[in-house]
């Protein structure tokens, strides 16, 4: 019991100068949770991600990781940025790029263990065959599912996916989807997109997040009426599932 | 090769190898975290330091030690802390050193003798307890690279990603501007403070061009710096020309030479 929830955010605001970018947030994750976290750009998703991983200090409210502030807590989470933060030329190739997520402290060094890691997480995202390749050879969609090796190479409890199907094709997406699902057994799963028509039948909950956070929970299927949280009326194409709508948020 | 009878040559060589050794390995960090313009702005502003050296009746090797290392920490906070960007901040910085050591030494009575060694460096002058200094500087490189090999590296490659998985960024990145900082001083004696950047930058960016191994690429930045400073020692003695100046045009040449020779290269294995 005292483990179930993973992260615990409680009456979150955050701005950016003047702007207000998340009002009044409150949202936790539990062991085993698979949470698509949905809305328009500029809704304060990526904003939310960060304050989890302590990259961001909200204006107010509490932020709980692990039982512990997010900088201690964080070295749990396996985590996936939105845009690469890092130069293509870099002298670093696929193997010596994932294997950093293994870091655990200062002096020590990468042990046997963490070589199988990263192996099997190579194998996991289908690029065991690319490792001694270097980052800049690489295409989009590979070096995404690099990106991923690395956060989950970590063995984390929690990982918090921003737009991992970006510059991913369908057919691939469709494949890491099943990946994520494959992970969820061992480990929370949360990502963020803007791409509605991405969300799968499989996910637990569903949040949209524009500025405020509206639930919608595992009943209510996954598709539908997302007009409060985009102000707009939106249209969806979801495959195989027609006609599923979700409740409206509740005030 | 009887230039090598002379003891100041032999200081020289020595020299060389020890200078070259702290270019390599943070010379590399530079060139792969695009920190070139912060260095130039850090050697510019250890003028600063030489100055005050004069002005305290000190080593200006030594008082640019403190000197530099403060104006790296500097200009690391206010780039990575306020909305200045860094840039500025570096600018900033190199000016505000440069016009210190200037006042500095209006201050100090009489002539500054060999001023002009501090600002174009001279290998062939280097006394032994300079010598020394590089040695201990050298060391003290040399233990924080091996030290903590794998946190600079994760955080020259991502900055973001290292913090998330633990790692003190800011401590990390500050360290590496130090560093920066104690080769400059290392730099100053044999290129003088205008050319520093040139050591600092062109072997590895020659080296680069041909491993993407960061070991590799240290080790060979050593190699390759420590022939083409004897070299430039050496084309500077037959042609009788200013050393620091002909060590960098050396290193400009042969960095053009390997630039247009690998895209000719790669031209005929695409074809």
């Amino acid at each position: 019991m005292k483990n179930d929830i993973l992260v615990d955010l409680k009456n979150i605001n955050f701005y950016y100068g003047e702007i207000p970018v998340l009002e009044d947030v409150n949202f936790s994750i539990k062991r085993n949770d698979f949470i698509a976290i949905i809305g328009p750009n500029g809704g304060g998703k990526t904003t939310l991600l960060k304050i989890m991983l302590g990259l961001l200090k909200p204006d107010s409210g509490t932020v709980r990781v692990f039982g512990k502030g997010p900088k201690d807590g964080r070295k749990s989470i396996g985590y996936l940025p939105q845009n690469i933060s890092f130069d293509l030329n870099f002298p670093i190739n696929v193997f010596d790029m994932v294997i950093m997520g293994r870091y655990r402290g200062p002096i020590k060094k990468y042990s046997e263990n963490d070589v199988k890691s990263v192996l099997n997480a190579l194998e996991t995202v289908g690029m065991l065959e690319y490792k001694n390749r270097h980052i800049s050879m690489l295409s989009a969609g590979q070096l995404q599912r690099i990106l991923i090796a690395r956060a989950i190479a970590r063995e984390p409890e929690l990982l918090l996916l921003d737009e991992p199907m970006s510059s991913v094709d369908p057919e691939t997406q469709r494949s890491i989807y099943e990946l994520f699902l494959e992970l969820n057994k061992k480990m929370a799963v949360v990502f963020v997109t803007h791409d509605i028509g991405a969300i799968s039948v499989y996910i637990d909950r569903v949040l949209c997040l524009n500025r405020k956070l509206f639930y919608h929970g595992p009943k209510e299927g996954s598709l539908g009426k997302l007009e409060e949280a985009y102000s707009c009326p939106v249209e969806i194409l979801a495959h195989g599932i027609p006609h599923r709508v979700l409740g409206r948020h509740k005030k | 090769m009887e230039i090598f009878q002379y003891e100041f040559m032999r200081n020289a060589i020595i020299a060389a190898v020890l200078v070259n050794i702290t270019c390599g390995i943070v010379g590399t960090y530079v060139v792969i975290k695009k920190l070139v313009f912060i260095s130039g702005g850090i050697s510019h502003a250890a003028f600063g330091g030489i100055g005050l050296g004069y002005f305290l009746g000190i080593n200006p090797i030594v008082a640019a030690v403190p000197f530099s290392l403060l104006s790296a920490i500097t200009i690391g906070l206010i780039s990575k802390r306020s909305k200045l960007s860094e840039d500025a901040a570096i600018g900033i910085i190199w000016a505000a050193g440069m016009a210190m050591g200037i006042i500095f030494i209006n201050l100090t009575p009489g002539y500054a003798p060999d001023l002009f060694s501090y600002l174009f460096g001279n290998i062939l002058t280097i006394p032994v307890s300079d010598l020394y200094i590089m040695l201990i500087l050298d060391s003290i490189i040399i233990l924080i690279i091996v030290l903590f090999f794998k946190e600079f590296y994760a955080v020259s490659f991502d900055e973001e990603f290292s913090t998330v998985i633990g790692i003190p960024n800011r401590i990390i990145y500050l360290t590496l501007l130090c560093m920066v900082a104690l080769s400059v001083v290392i730099l100053i004696r044999i290129v003088g403070i205008i050319l520093v950047i040139a050591l600092l930058t062109i072997p590895s960016s020659i080296c680069r061009q041909f491993t993407y191994n960061i070991k590799k690429l240290i080790i060979s930045s050593i190699l390759t710096g420590v022939v083409l400073t004897i070299a430039g020692l050496w084309i500077s003695y037959l042609l009788n020309l200013a050393s620091g100046a002909t060590i960098i045009i050396l290193l400009a040449v042969v960095f053009f030479v390997s630039f247009f020779a690998k895209k000719i290269f790669l031209s005929f294995k695409f074809f």
